[in-house]
């Protein structure tokens, strides 16, 4: 049987999991019940009871409860560690970002129109991947190794990746860095449950499908206290869409139709609870 | 027929030895980038790609002196480019070589190439790009070589190469199209977004390609046997008039419409390029003189009496491939990174490491370039 990386990687979080579950061996299963109990999907992945899915995972996020640096902190220091990135300080070439502060000009660039409120040209957005709908990233890779997963997020295959950095000329919002160098000497804490990266190679926010994987919402979600909601876009349901439809978000340059899976309420409409 | 090129007198030997040592030096630079990673050159999160692909995008326009050469010989049977046509499939074949080399050096994780051939995927534009240009390398290689074959026994060339030819023409057209595609089908780089793209690639390569084979040819005239002849010269020259203004005229239909469209995104390069943008200006020396060389290189090309001068004529080349080359091999590639897409200006220069590399490229396509074309004069000497 021959597994693609990208499937056994996500054997190995399901297995991660669902340890004891069909994929080990019956003695070990006999001697420690399952946790989780596992199923099979279509393509034969090991797949956790516990893992969440969703048609189009999307994000909102209510800048208006992103009030002091210590917010933002936060959320950037749990993403930080739980995805090993290096720290190369904030004016190097080399920096790695997978989501990071940016002050309304920037993140809307475009959009900066002189006669704003001042609350609003004075918010500042944490800006990430998009996870777009139509990723022009993954349509220019030419390896696949940046690709869209059937719940629209798109992920990175850092082994199979060459390095040609043409995803980085092809998205419209910078969300994604280079390995310039080694990573690993940068890490401060290295986590042993997500992988390090090499040299040479793409990476960015990836909604953190290794913890979906395991029933738990992305870290950043979970540590800005109530200021970023993640859930199924297809499904009307969900948290997401629920406040999509009763507030006006906005996405970041929408013109160009790749149809980001972030939203931003701006200028205080406020989430709520 | 290689061992031609392992006869030659002092000067050619100093000439190869030359370009080895530039060789050495462009590949210890290599190794020194191969171990650390591409942190060093001058790339950065913003700017991330630099010199290697600007010169890759350069050097496929280059590669088009052998179409302008092989339209008017192979399918209006100008005779009087049957002697050139193969130096100009020979300057093919080095840059077609060159332009790997510069794709490749720029791979964060090049021993994982292969990948493109082991996952092909054909919405990515890179992959026919790799198509087209390996198989313009193999069909200028195959045409030239064989051609040359059969000069050697005086024999005509065998009926296939006639096919080959044929089929190579519209291949030229393809390399820059597809090499324009990489950049023109791109929503987040206003800059590049421009349906003509695809005609100002052709245009600035049917420009740079033959003025390169001209002061190439102008060369071989000095230090060697082959005395280009004067109607061929002048050919050559009226196709890089034509296709220069043809290539300038492109440029200001794209000024034209960012300036008087009046929109931001789509001036911003421009502005960058020429006066700067927040106070930066790295460019902007570049776009003035390519600006003014693109001019005067036009005006000696479209004026008789300086055309035809032979003393004139190597400047005039000079001054459009030197323009194409500031266009294409510097600013088109650097300018679309700005602003970025937050807004800013983050500039790029390159490293010394990384000009050592772009260095050590070209004198492995002028290596190949020399041997190739001793070749063909060691073949044609035997036969005199």
């Amino acid at each position: 049987m021959k597994i693609e990386r990208r499937e056994f990687l996500k054997l190995g979080a399901a297995v991660a999991v669902g340890l004891g579950g069909g994929m080990t061996l019956d003695v070990l299963t006999k001697a420690k019940p399952a946790a989780a109990e596992t199923t099979t999907d279509a393509v034969g992945t090991k797949v956790s009871s516990k893992a969440l899915h969703a048609k189009r995972w999307a994000m909102v996020i209510d800048a208006s409860k992103f009030k002091t640096e210590a917010d933002f902190r936060r959320v950037e220091e749990a993403c930080v560690k739980a995805h090993n990135i290096p720290d190369f300080g904030p004016d190097s070439k080399h920096q790695i970002k997978w989501t990071w502060e940016e002050p309304f000009t920037r993140t809307f660039y475009g959009v900066d129109d002189p006669y704003l409120p001042e609350a609003i040209k004075k918010e500042n957005f944490p800006v990430m991947c998009n996870h777009c709908e139509n990723p022009p990233c993954v349509r220019v890779c030419p390896t696949q190794a940046t690709f869209k997963r059937p719940d629209g997020i798109v992920g990175m295959d850092y082994h199979r990746c060459i390095g040609c950095r043409f995803c980085m000329a092809a998205c419209p919002f910078g969300a994604r860095s280079f390995n310039f160098v080694d990573p690993r000497p940068h890490i401060k804490d290295i986590n042993p449950d997500f992988p390090t990266r090499t040299k040479g190679v793409v990476e960015k926010c990836n909604f953190c499908m290794e913890r979906l994987d395991q029933g738990l919402m992305p870290v950043c979600v979970e540590a800005s206290n109530g200021a970023m909601f993640f859930g199924d876009l297809d499904d009307p349901t969900s948290d997401v869409r629920k406040i999509l439809d009763t507030h006006y978000a906005i996405r970041r340059k929408p013109e160009l139709g790749t149809g980001p899976s972030v939203f931003y309420l701006v200028g205080g409409g406020g989430a709520g609870a | 027929m290689l061992e031609k090129a392992l006869s030659g007198g002092k000067r050619y030997w100093t000439w190869v030895v030359f370009l080895l040592l530039l060789i050495l030096a462009g590949f210890l630079a290599y190794m020194r980038q191969f171990e650390i990673g591409l942190g060093v050159t001058g790339m950065s999160r913003d700017v991330s790609w630099g010199l290697y692909i600007a010169q890759f995008t350069f050097l496929v326009g280059v590669a088009a002196s052998a179409v302008m050469v092989a339209i008017p010989f192979y399918l209006h049977d100008y005779k009087n480019f049957k002697e050139i046509v193969i130096y100009g499939e020979f300057l093919a074949v080095s840059c077609v070589v060159m332009c790997i080399l510069f794709i490749f050096v720029d791979l964060g994780q090049p021993m994982r190439i292969m990948n493109v051939i082991l996952h092909p995927t054909p919405h990515s534009m890179m992959f026919w790009d790799m198509c087209v240009l390996f198989g313009y390398l193999v069909l200028n290689f195959v045409i030239g070589w064989t051609s040359l074959g059969a000069e050697r026994k005086g024999f005509p060339h065998p009926h296939w190469v006639k096919v080959l030819t044929y089929i190579a023409i519209p291949w030229a057209v393809s390399i820059h199209t597809v090499t324009a595609f990489l950049y023109s089908g791109l929503p987040a780089r206003a800059f590049w977004l421009s349906a003509i793209m695809a005609a100002r690639f052709l245009a600035s390569a049917f420009a740079a390609g033959p003025a390169l084979l001209v002061i190439f040819l102008l060369v071989l005239r000095k230090v060697s046997s082959f005395k280009v002849g004067k109607e061929a010269l002048q050919a050559l020259a009226k196709i890089v008039a034509y296709a220069m203004i043809a290539n300038v005229f492109f440029f200001l239909l794209e000024v034209f419409t960012a300036f008087y469209s009046r929109i931001p995104e789509d001036m911003a390069a421009f502005q960058y390029l020429f006066g700067g943008l927040d106070g930066k200006h790295n460019l902007v020396p570049f776009m003035w003189t390519a600006a003014v060389l693109a001019l005067l290189g036009i005006a000696l090309l479209v004026i008789p009496r300086t055309r035809k001068n032979e003393g004139v004529l190597p400047f005039a080349m000079a001054a459009v491939f030197i323009a194409a080359w500031l266009d294409k091999g510097v600013n088109l590639i650097l300018a679309g990174f700005v602003p970025n897409p937050f807004g800013q200006v983050i500039q790029y220069a390159p490293t010394a490491t990384e000009l050592m590399i772009v260095v050590g490229v070209y004198a492995i396509g002028l290596l190949i370039l020399t041997v190739l074309y001793k070749v063909v004069l060691g073949v044609r000497e035997e036969r005199a």
